[in-house]
């Protein structure tokens, strides 16, 4: 096969599976090494950085980096970065000086932000540096979105969130009105903004329209603007026996608060399987550990009532039959039905973006499920100036999506306002840097830790469950955060190997722990991928193949599970193999200068 | 060197032997020796060889000399018994225990300075009297501990790092162990497990004297131009004779080449070697033939390798001293001090 071109960003970018996976980029393994070293506001401005809110997303992230981590795939189980993250949050001790300086000048632009959500602040967050005036409309009292309203604050306390919004908002040139909710786009354009941004949410919670809905309606309730009411501190109370219907993550912010609302028997029932329930794993496992058992196969077909007050829910049993295409059909397990009883319920079967508020007639076309026609990559509507961004874009998403579409919409922004052309974009920069500093030492511990994963120490459940506003993790201490640190296996510290000095010695392959190298003779990949040390069998990693050697054969690389321990390049006799860090510079609007 | 041990995380898809190990559990303490060393390549081999043949660490003895190539025991099968002897006595250390229990694996690893220097005397009565082995000398013709100096087995002629030529005639470890009786007798490359590992694995199952002469780059000191033991020179003028594919218990079915091409060769403990013929014409169980095949050969400058003499009949010393069946310390007291009566006896007889 062809020898891999790995010139450009995208070769050793994608060999960084949780940089890779992570959509706003963020450098991990960087900001691991960082709280290995305690140093944590470095590791936290790395963070900032990419992801705007390292405290928040530190304890809320839907974590797309785990599954991809190299580790889950030579042991148990993956680093747990998300809470590595919340490690650097926690114990940096002051950011402030490190944060980007703003310049004093205004550019004179002026750009209005619909909604103070994680794509909001983010677009503010890049632009705010470059002189922009940025009008921030939200409906509610307090600014934040999403995460001051449907993240329950035993899982993010308020001052994590007042802290990281506070650091956009306090921003020179940045406006909040709170309070104000945008009831007409035509409206807004016609105040003569130089961009509009559309970062508003999915704010609308799925109903389920069963027999007895209307009857009911004094103790069924709409999951996340429960979850809202709870969060501004309109609701403190639930009654004893809940079932809360739905899978997803939201769902389980559903029962887990009610659990501390004197919810004492509180369950959780899903149409689907367990394991097809859309909340992240981890969520289900923390809820199952406050008691909260979640039923499934099981579809409401009525609220029962007596005297004009919920009684229970009834539930048809079903299964799940796979046509020939795989797709997955509940079918009528012929059971009979079930009935719960129960005194409330919170619906959280999910939620959409609505947009009442956009007239039809101001040339920003809307698609055939009358959602607006959104570019994914410049964000941009079909009209020209509006972009937009987060759950509004494409749909319900998680925070760290809101940032990744953010940054993007900033650089259309920030381009269209200085007459460029959108579709423009700067590619982003990156190098590979040899981390060698003497015959056997590298800059980075390679000495590889065999811990498994360390589980995050949670406060006592019975006083977890008092109060739903104590906050129910505790987070790894400086010890454990270290300790944790140290499972990282620094894919960004790159095996690179020079074809022109190997003399073929085999020392490599001799040494390397995973099976990894081997030197054999050219062949299409699918049949170099079975002839190797160990058979390359994911095919989502990359092969990295030389050109040929003297003998004849060529080098092949698989990268699936290298623990990139450097061994490679310390058994080597003529520094063919070499350590190189490989870093990637995204391109976000402030880093962009004056004039796009 | 290298200063981290090497990581215990091995692939996920390593697969267990028969006896429920993984190749890695075959390993030793990482090595010492410089990088890009050959001896390395060869404690690979036997790691990997041990794990194919589903050897028990504990049944195995690997015994040394001193030199590069005696450290390396400790870089493989580290849960076997080990011996590092004296420079050049490995042999008669493993011929005396061998004699006390021959029912372990023995392995002698040796370098060309240990072997063909200071222990020459001990190799060749160690071969002569066929004691069940397999000797690996892992040679690199030069004494890399002591920074370079040509070895007995350095080629006349060739050149040293800093240039000087060789005046003394080397010793051919290979042509030496036929003369003296070695029942199988190979030479390999360092560079070249595929032909390497089969070896090794043939030598242990091979019950009597087995010796491999395998040529080993040393890269600090004897991988240049001018050499005739470095990487390049030895991939230039390496004639395989034979390539052994498969050692089975039993006669294999030949399916991957044209008729006429294999040999079989069914040992005594009724393993058979199945090898692939390179050389038309080689017959590796006539001992006369290789010698004067390697005469010739090496006279054109040619480094032959392969499975080069077999004996499939082989004996052992213990066959040829009659000693007991079993290894002595699982000898009770009434079995080693039999008494007057059985003096007696004895002296009676030579009356």
């Amino acid at each position: 096969m062809q020898p891999t071109r790995t010139e450009g960003p995208d070769y050793y970018h994608k060999v960084v599976d949780c940089q890779w996976a992570c959509p706003a980029h963020t450098p991990v393994p960087e900001y691991i090494r960082l709280i290995a070293d305690g140093r944590y506001d470095d590791a936290y401005m790395i963070n900032w950085k990419s992801n705007v809110f390292p405290g928040v997303l530190g304890r809320t992230c839907d974590r797309p980096c785990e599954p991809a981590c190299r580790r889950g795939r030579v042991e148990d189980e993956p680093v747990a970065i998300c809470r590595l993250k919340r490690v650097a949050a926690d114990n940096k001790v002051d950011v402030m000086p490190l944060m980007p300086p703003v310049v004093a000048k205004r550019n004179g632009k002026r750009v209005a932000l619909i909604g103070s959500g994680p794509a909001s602040l983010t677009v503010a967050r890049d632009l705010a540096p470059l002189g922009y005036e940025l009008v921030l409309f939200d409906g509610e009292p307090r600014s934040g979105g999403m995460i001051r309203s449907q993240i329950p604050r035993f899982r993010l306390p308020e001052e994590v969130i007042d802290e990281e919004v506070g650091y956009v908002t306090r921003l020179p040139g940045v406006e909040l009105r709170l309070g104000q909710r945008i009831d007409s786009l035509k409206a807004l354009l016609a105040e003569g903004y130089d961009a509009v941004f559309v970062g508003s949410g999915a704010p609308r919670g799925r109903d389920l329209d069963i027999p007895g809905r209307k009857e009911t309606a004094a103790n069924v309730h709409i999951g996340i603007d429960w979850l809202s009411s709870v969060s501004f501190g309109h609701i403190e109370k639930i009654g004893r026996r809940v079932i809360v219907l739905g899978g997803g993550n939201t769902a389980m912010d559903c029962c887990r608060t009610s659990r501390r609302l004197g919810g004492e028997e509180v369950k959780v029932v899903v149409r689907s399987g367990f394991e097809e329930m859309k909340a992240s794993p981890w969520e289900k496992e923390d809820a199952i550990h406050e008691d909260i058992p979640i039923l499934n196969f099981r579809v409401p077909k009525a609220f029962t009532h007596e005297n004009g007050r919920l009684t229970g829910v009834t539930f048809e049993i079903v299964r799940a039959e796979y046509d020939e295409k795989g797709r997955r059909n509940l079918v009528s397990s012929g059971e009979p039905d079930e009935h719960h009883e129960c005194d409330d319920v919170l619906v959280a079967v999910g939620q959409e973006n609505a947009f009442p508020w956009i007239e039809r007639d101001i040339g920003l076309d809307f698609d055939r499920w009358d959602m607006p026609e959104v570019n994914p990559i410049t964000f941009e509507a079909t009209r020209k100036g509006v972009f937009f961004g987060g759950d509004a874009a494409f749909g319900p998403k998680n925070i760290i999506w809101a940032v990744a579409h953010g940054h993007d919409a900033a650089v259309s922004i920030h381009r269209h306002c200085m007459g460029e052309d959108v579709h423009d974009r700067p590619p982003p920069g990156f190098s590979l840097v040899s981390q060698k500093m003497g015959i056997h030492e590298w800059s980075y511990d390679n000495d590889i830790s065999l811990d498994y994963r360390h589980r995050v120490p949670m406060l006592d459940k019975a006083a977890a469950l008092k109060n739903v506003r104590v906050e129910v993790e505790l987070g790894f201490d400086t010890r454990l955060g270290l300790a944790e640190a140290q499972r990282c296996l620094n894919c960004d510290v790159q095996t690179v190997f020079a074809d022109d000095l190997c003399i073929e010695c085999d020392a490599c392959v001799d040494i390397c722990p995973v099976d990894c190298i081997t030197f054999t003779d050219d062949g299409e990949e699918p049949d170099l991928r079975q002839r190797l040390m160990a058979p390359a069998l994911n095919l989502d990693q990359d092969l990295l193949v030389s050109g040929g050697l003297p003998t004849g054969r060529v080098m092949v690389k698989d990268e699936d599970v290298c623990l990139h321990c450097g061994l490679c390049a310390e058994r080597c006799p003529t520094g063919a193999w070499d350590m190189q860090r490989f870093t990637l510079e995204m391109t976000h609007a402030d880093q962009m200068g004056g004039a796009a | 060197m290298t200063y981290i041990a090497k990581p215990k995380l091995h692939h996920p898809a390593l697969a267990p032997n028969a006896l429920g190990f993984l190749r890695r559990d075959y390993e030793g303490s990482v090595s010492t020796l410089c990088a890009g060393c050959g001896h390395d390549s060869i404690s690979s081999a036997i790691i990997q060889a041990a794990y194919e043949l589903d050897l028990p660490p504990h049944r195995v003895a690997k015994l040394s000399g001193i030199g590069c190539s005696s450290k390396t025991p400790d870089y493989f099968l580290g849960n076997s018994h080990g011996f590092n002897t004296v420079h050049g006595r490995m042999p008669s250390v493993l011929t005396g225990a061998n004699l006390a229990n021959r029912e372990l694996i023995y392995l002698g690893v040796s370098g060309d300075g240990d072997s063909a220097s200071i222990g020459l005397g001990q190799f060749a009565h160690a071969i002569r009297r066929g004691v069940n082995m397999t000797y690996i000398v892992e040679n690199n013709g030069v004494y890399g501990l002591t920074k370079g100096q040509f070895s007995a087995t350095s080629d006349r002629g060739s050149k040293s790092k800093r240039g000087v030529v060789n005046h003394d005639s080397a010793i051919d470890m290979v042509s030496l162990a036929l003369q003296l009786g070695a029942t199988f007798v190979g030479r390999s490359f360092s560079g070249d497990k595929a032909q390497l590992v089969p070896l090794i694995k043939a030598a242990i199952r091979h019950p009597g004297p087995a010796f491999i002469d395998t040529l080993s780059p040393c890269v600090q000191f004897n991988n240049h131009a001018g050499s005739t033991k470095s990487y390049d020179y030895v991939r230039e003028h390496n004639e395989a004779v034979n390539r052994l594919d498969v050692i089975a218990d039993r006669k294999p079915i030949e399916v991957d080449y044209e008729p006429g091409t294999t040999i079989s060769v069914t040992q005594h403990d009724g393993s058979v070697l199945s090898l692939h013929k390179l050389s038309e014409h080689y017959d590796p169980t006539d001992r006369i033939a290789a010698l004067s095949y390697l005469a010739e050969r090496q006279a054109a400058g040619e480094i032959v390798t392969g499975l080069l003499y077999v004996n499939p009949e082989p004996g052992d010393l213990h066959g040829a001293l009659g000693t007991t069946d079993r290894p002595l310390n699982s000898l009770s007291d009434a079995e080693l001090v039999p008494g007057q009566s059985a003096l007696d006896q004895i002296n009676a007889g030579l009356r």
